[in-house]
């Protein structure tokens, strides 16, 4: 689902940047955060919510609200609508509060 | 802890433009913002900007951010740029708590300026937290800033300016917009960005809003229907629609959270969008040394946000001991930019919210 023609805007970004949803490999663009590129993979649901279990998927795309929490690396609540997409990232759907360090 | 002379929360116009008059004055600044890329809204607005000419009316909002972050270019050594750093607690003594990726750290400031802007507001409908129901501000930062499309098929709800200029954007991106429901009976933005998307065949429903959506894992389709004058849905006139995206565009409310949170005295005006922070004529808060300007005073636009950022970085640099030249006739310049920004008929309703909180407009 990139933009692939755009009357104002270039994106002519081609840096891949590997990375694992859920075990899975998938690739992002150079620029991506973490939910722009599973976006561009068509993947739209990225966690659950906390009680009863509905899907989630991103709702503010600025950091503001939480809807986009993802385990990455193996740390909860990172709000993947603003962190930056990296080689070998490792990203999970996150199932309740998450786990925190050492618990 | 660090300390530092002046920390700005907020990278957007009104932060970008407080820095400026600061760094201007002789003063050490740091700009926090939870981004990457500075710039606030402005990152993403590839349209020509509606206001003045001298707060760059005619320019794209991108643009207009190349313009701001130039001008701080040669202030480098007085500058401190924190990105992707997000301030998460705010305290009396003015010490705010940040974290960058996985550190977590703490600053303590002479004066804060907040200029944290705003967050879009939600609309409840059944299923309303469907993955593929977005805020329209959303879409617009998905598709300009990283060049993805939210989907194929659009459903828009508001015709407030940022609904019909998302509109006109999606499009640009080559997304289909299906339909722009408005509950209201007259469209709320400019004529001028409905007629365009008018003309590229949307349709814009007014009277008309979203009753739900429907869908397992995210949006398949929706329903709308009509509404009467008190914006109650009229059973019988659903009408469902095809579509895997929704994009909600009903207002944005300030973000004022940390100024709650460090006990400054805030109060609820529906005409600027929410809980608002009570100032007094320096931009000052009712906690001594926290300033706010921009979108978090009151939703309006990246024009007054940069002529509210400016005056309020000179008005902390003069509380600082900054002697700044002409001062008394910049001062009154913007000010009178500002009352020009708020004169037209478009402006009442924040001219009324305003007046409640006290401030001269
Ligand atoms: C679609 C659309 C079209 C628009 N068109 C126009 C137009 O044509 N003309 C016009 O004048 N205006 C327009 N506007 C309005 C304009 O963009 C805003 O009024 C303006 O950007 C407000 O500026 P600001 O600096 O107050 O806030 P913002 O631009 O919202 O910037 C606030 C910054 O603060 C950061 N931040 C917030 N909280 C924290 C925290 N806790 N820690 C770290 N960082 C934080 C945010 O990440 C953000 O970068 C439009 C807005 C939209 C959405
Ligand atoms: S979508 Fe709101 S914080 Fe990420």
């Amino acid at each position: 689902m990139r933009i692939k023609e755009h009357p104002i805007l270039s994106f002519d970004v081609d840096e891949m940047i590997n990375f694992t949803y859920n075990g899975k490999a998938l690739q992002g663009l150079k620029g991506d955060t973490i939910a722009s590129a599973l976006h561009a993979n068509g993947i739209k649901k990225l966690s659950e919510s906390i009680h009863l279990k509905r899907p989630r998927g991103f709702y503010c795309a600025i950091g503001n609200c939480a809807s986009c929490n993802m385990v990455v690396d193996g740390v909860p609540n990172i709000r993947t609508c603003i962190t930056p997409l990296k080689e070998g990232m490792v990203v999970e759907n996150q199932v309740g509060k998450g786990r925190v360090y050492g618990t | 802890m660090e300390h530092k002379e002046v920390v700005i929360i907020g990278a957007g116009p009104a932060g970008l433009k407080a820095a400026k008059s600061l760094l201007d004055a002789g003063a050490h600044v740091t700009i926090i913002d939870r981004n990457k890329k500075l710039g606030g809204q402005l990152t993403k607005q590839t349209h020509k900007f509606f206001g003045s000419e001298k707060q760059f009316a005619s320019f794209r909002g991108i643009d207009i951010l190349e313009l701001l972050v130039q001008d701080l270019g040669r202030y480098a050594e007085r500058l401190n740029i924190l990105n992707e750093t997000s301030v998460v607690g705010l305290y009396k003594d003015k010490v705010l708590s940040c974290v960058k990726h996985d550190r977590y750290f703490k600053i303590k400031a002479k004066r804060i300026i907040m200029a944290t802007g705003a967050s879009e507001k939600h609309l409840p409908f059944e299923n309303n937290d469907l993955p593929g129901i977005y805020a329209a501000g959303a879409v617009q930062t998905l598709m300009n800033e990283y060049g993805v499309k939210p989907g194929h098929k659009v459903l828009m709800v508001g015709s407030g300016n940022i609904g019909l200029i998302v509109s006109y954007q999606l499009m640009q991106a080559g997304v289909q917009v299906v339909a722009l429901v408005e509950a209201a009976s007259s469209i709320s933005g400019y004529l001028v960005h409905a007629s365009k998307i008018k003309r590229l065949g949307v349709d814009i429903l007014t009277r008309t809003t979203i009753k739900k959506a429907l869908g397992t894992d995210q949006v398949e389709k929706v329903v709308i229907w009509d509404v009467d004058d008190t914006w109650q849905g009229i059973k019988r006139t659903e009408r469902t629609l095809h579509v895997d995206t929704v994009c909600i565009s009903v207002g944005l409310a300030p973000l004022t959270e940390l100024l709650m949170q460090v006990g400054a005295e805030v109060t609820y005006v529906r005409e600027l969008g929410g809980n608002v922070p009570i100032i007094n004529p320096y931009y000052e808060t009712t906690v001594k040394g926290v300033y706010a300007c921009g979108d978090a005073l009151g939703i309006e636009e990246a024009s007054s946000a940069m002529v509210e950022g400016a005056l309020t970085g000179m008005f902390v640099a003069e509380d600082l001991g900054y002697t700044l030249e002409e001062s008394t006739q910049k001062i009154k310049a913007l000010k009178s930019e500002l009352t020009f920004l708020r004169s037209g008929p478009h402006a009442e309703k924040i001219r009324t919210g305003y007046m409640k909180v006290g401030v001269k407009t």
